[in-house]
């Protein structure tokens, strides 16, 4: 039944459940708001969305304040913007200002309002809060001053990602937002991910950005320099550059990376698909052998960190793939330089992520199979498309190029790895053929797309019903797994988890800000360039043929073995130090 | 016997179970923790976290957010000073200072010889005497800086 309400002297209908803001959004009426995100509960701290409600006395919070018949709410009345204007004055004065060297400039929503208000002057002169920046975590920064305590992060963290690293001590003028008991972020369980960051509405929490390194390594010319690029990553790159959601420049990225002075541009899609070849095989051995089922994926380094810390008893079924990231840079520094004769040491390989977490997977001790560090850099889409503007470069406009060779061709399977879903449809599709000995004649295999927080679905490979499961947000992942421990998915074979919402395109370094609707439609991205290729399976990508040909022999061989697959490390979430042992695959 | 370990000879456990080891019991819990222990540790933050089936965050941040909760060691005396109307009028401020002069510490530390415990309070009923502190239970009225050291002086001597 519809709820009549007017706003601003019009006409709405509301939907029971409806907030003011919900249903002014709905009518096309805009309230501003700061504490408030779409993916996450309404929590009512920050009151910018204060709106009049005609016979209440006090303004009341748009984001939270629920519909009723016949209400008349004016949301930008005198009173109201005189209100609003002061709260965002007030968090100035307890703000540094420092706008023109900051990683937020011109994408910062507490800026926009304080340009939206008009407010040119702060009014209120005082103490300033002072704290020492947070540079602990390999991934993610934390400036306390810069954050107006809207408890996005918290909120991220606990509801999405069930990890809980972050929250609020103290009270009033001392509330701050803090790790654990108000350690470093290094020191608390924390798994990287970033979507802290993506949901941060100021410059409070931002990325280790190791972008000064990577030019110094591009302008030695001692070095050659190598890129991998995610395949997330061309699905949402060109909404730094102003671009819609969801547009496609992958031919044009390549250009840009050329153009900035890497040697090579290559692409983890390359990697995504071998790591079909292996995954796939690893699960058809299980099943076929009586190994641990049902297997999970390890693509996703924020998830492998969090099963570490919560279900170390379940690593045994963590497929024993490294992520493709670091599959590439093990080859880089192998098959890549034998081919091209270039010295392993003088190779920096730098990988372009929508993820914060590769930081910190690049960076774990057994990430160095080739004898050297195997990926050096890791730059989010969002330092990538930094240093794309440092150099002058205007990508929209771009004409298109082509990866380059022999790390560089890749099957449309390799680019959904990007989507919740796809590395379980990628595999499938491979399945299909080593099994049945007969190609699928429709690749898409919709059972396993959505956007559920966990999907299941039985998908007939010939005679054989393989049974999957697809989650995404580590709170969906924490469901799967306690599933596993009571025997709820015990008849399952696989099951795809990746941490973060929407999967890697909704990763924690892509382009800010976020929402379900920008998820969807770089979503939609992904698969539209899925469609558009010629392959479309892993097994079928003629230069993966020719990897095993001259160099691995055949998937799960020794080599691969000793390249391609690793173990994991269970945590100790007490003392947040990592035990290393060795897991039996 | 608590089996946890944090090496204190307390029985943690057996208290948070006497609270059914249910999360909306926190705050009397903390209360009776805290009679028993002084004060509120991290390590016991986690054992509750723990128990209860919460995050320490949560715990962490109940206790840091009421001023009655301690989350490091106290002093053997309390001085509160109050910050509110009728002692600011009266010099409250000059008091305090005077204060944290002779203890040689700020409002929310601890003595290095944890004889003192310094805190800034609102109100506490004694504006009639104001400017006013007190030391653990007792009241010190109508004060002037020049005070101050003596009366601390009879709690130094004390302990
Ligand atoms: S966080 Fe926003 S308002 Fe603050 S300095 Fe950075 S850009 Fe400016
Ligand atoms: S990086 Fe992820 S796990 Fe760490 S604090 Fe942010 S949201 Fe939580
Ligand atoms: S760190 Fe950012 S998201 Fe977290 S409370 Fe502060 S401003 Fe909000
Ligand atoms: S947006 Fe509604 S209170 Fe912050
Ligand atoms: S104002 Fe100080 S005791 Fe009341």
């Amino acid at each position: 039944m519809a709820i009549n309400l007017t706003i601003n002297g019009q006409a709405v209908a509301a939907e029971a459940g409806d907030t003011i803001l919900t249903a002014a959004r709905r009518a096309g009426v805009y309230i501003p708001t700061l504490c408030y995100h779409s993916d996450l509960m309404p929590d009512g701290v920050c009151r910018v969305c204060s709106v009049e409600v005609k016979g209440q006395r006090t303004l009341c919070a748009a984001c939270c304040y629920p519909v009723a018949e016949g209400m008349e709410v004016l949301t930008h009345s005198p009173r109201v913007r005189e209100s609003r204007r002061m709260i965002v004055e007030l968090m100035l004065a307890n703000h540094p200002q420092e706008c023109l060297t900051c990683s937020r400039n011109s994408k910062c929503e507490l800026q926009a309002l304080a340009r939206e208000f008009g407010i040119q002057e702060v009014h209120f002169k005082g103490e300033r809060k002072m704290a020492d920046v947070d540079t602990s975590s390999l991934s993610v920064f934390r400036n306390p001053e810069k954050c107006i305590l809207c408890n996005r992060c918290v909120r991220t963290c606990e509801d999405i990602q069930s990890v809980a690293a972050l929250h609020a001590s103290k009270r009033g003028w001392d509330t701050t937002i803090v790790p654990g008991m108000g350690d470093e972020l290094a020191s608390v369980v924390c798994v990287n991910c970033g979507q802290c960051i993506n949901r941060c509405p100021t410059g409070a929490l931002t990325a280790n950005d190791p972008s000064s390194k990577v030019w110094d390594a591009i302008h030695d010319s001692t070095k050659h320099v190598v890129v991998q690029t995610a395949p997330a990553v061309r699905a949402a790159i060109g909404e730094e550059f102003g671009m819609p959601a969801g547009s496609r420049v992958t031919g044009k990225m390549v250009t840009a990376l050329k153009m900035m002075g890497f040697d090579r541009v290559m692409d983890t899609d390359f990697t995504a698909d071998l790591t079909i070849m292996e995954e796939g095989s690893e699960l058809i051995q299980r099943v076929t052998e009586g190994g641990v089922l049902p297997q999970l994926t390890s693509c996703s380094p924020g998830w492998i960190k969090f099963i570490e810390y919560y279900y170390p008893e379940l690593l045994p079924h963590l497929s024993t793939c490294k992520s493709p990231q670091q599959m590439f840079g093990a080859l880089a520094k192998t098959y890549y330089a034998e081919k091209t004769g270039i010295d392993p040491k003088d190779i920096i390989s730098v990988s372009i992520m929508p993820c914060t977490a590769k930081k910190f997977e690049c960076d774990r001790p057994e990430m160095t199979d080739s004898g050297y560090k195997d990926v050096d850099y890791v730059l989010t889409t969002r330092e990538a498309a930094q240093m794309m503007r440092e150099a002058g470069i205007d990508l929209p406009n771009l004409p298109e190029s082509e990866y380059d060779d022999p790390l560089g061709m890749s099957t449309g399977a390799a680019v959904i790895f990007g989507n919740t879903g796809g590395v379980m449809e990628a595999a499938l599709r491979t399945a299909y053929a080593i099994i049945t000995g007969t190609e699928l004649d429709n690749v898409n295999i919709e059972a396993v797309r959505g956007m559920e927080g966990v999907r299941e679905a039985t998908v007939m490979v010939g005679e054989l019903p393989v049974k999957a499961a697809v989650a995404h947000g580590l709170a969906n992942a924490r469901q799967v797994l306690e599933g596993i421990k009571n025997g709820r998915f015990k008849d399952y074979h696989f099951i795809e988890i990746m941490c973060c919402p929407g999967g890697c395109i909704g990763g924690g370094g892509q382009p800010q800000p976020t929402s379900e609707e920008i998820r969807k439609a770089r979503i939609k991205a992904i698969y539209d360039e899925d469609e558009a290729m010629t392959l479309r399976k892993s097994h079928t990508n003629p230069a993966v043929q020719k990897l095993y040909e001259e160099f691995l022999g055949k998937p799960l061989s020794h080599k691969s073995h000793e390249l391609l697959h690793t173990d994991y490390t269970p945590r100790d979430r007490k003392t947040v130090k990592a035990v290393k042992v060795k897991v039996e695959s | 016997m608590c089996s946890e370990s944090c090496g204190c000879s307390s029985d943690i456990v057996g208290i948070i179970e006497k609270y059914d080891s249910d999360k909306r019991n926190l705050i009397p819990l903390l209360h009776e923790l805290q009679d028993e222990l002084g004060y509120i540790s991290p390590e016991v933050m986690e054992t509750i976290a723990e128990k209860l089936g919460t995050t320490v965050g949560q715990v962490h941040g109940v206790a840091t957010f009421y001023t009655l909760f301690y989350t490091k060691p106290r002093g053997k005396n309390i001085v509160r000073m109050c910050n509110s109307t009728a002692c600011h009028i009266e010099g409250g401020r000059k008091i305090r200072e005077a204060v944290s002069a002779a203890l040689g510490i700020a409002p929310g530390e601890t003595t290095q010889d944890g004889g003192f415990t310094l805190e800034v309070v609102s109100c506490m009923g004694l504006c009639g005497v104001a400017p006013a502190i007190m030391v653990n239970d007792d009241v010190y009225g109508n004060l002037t800086p020049e005070m101050v050291p003596n009366i601390l002086g009879k709690y130094r001597e004390a302990s």
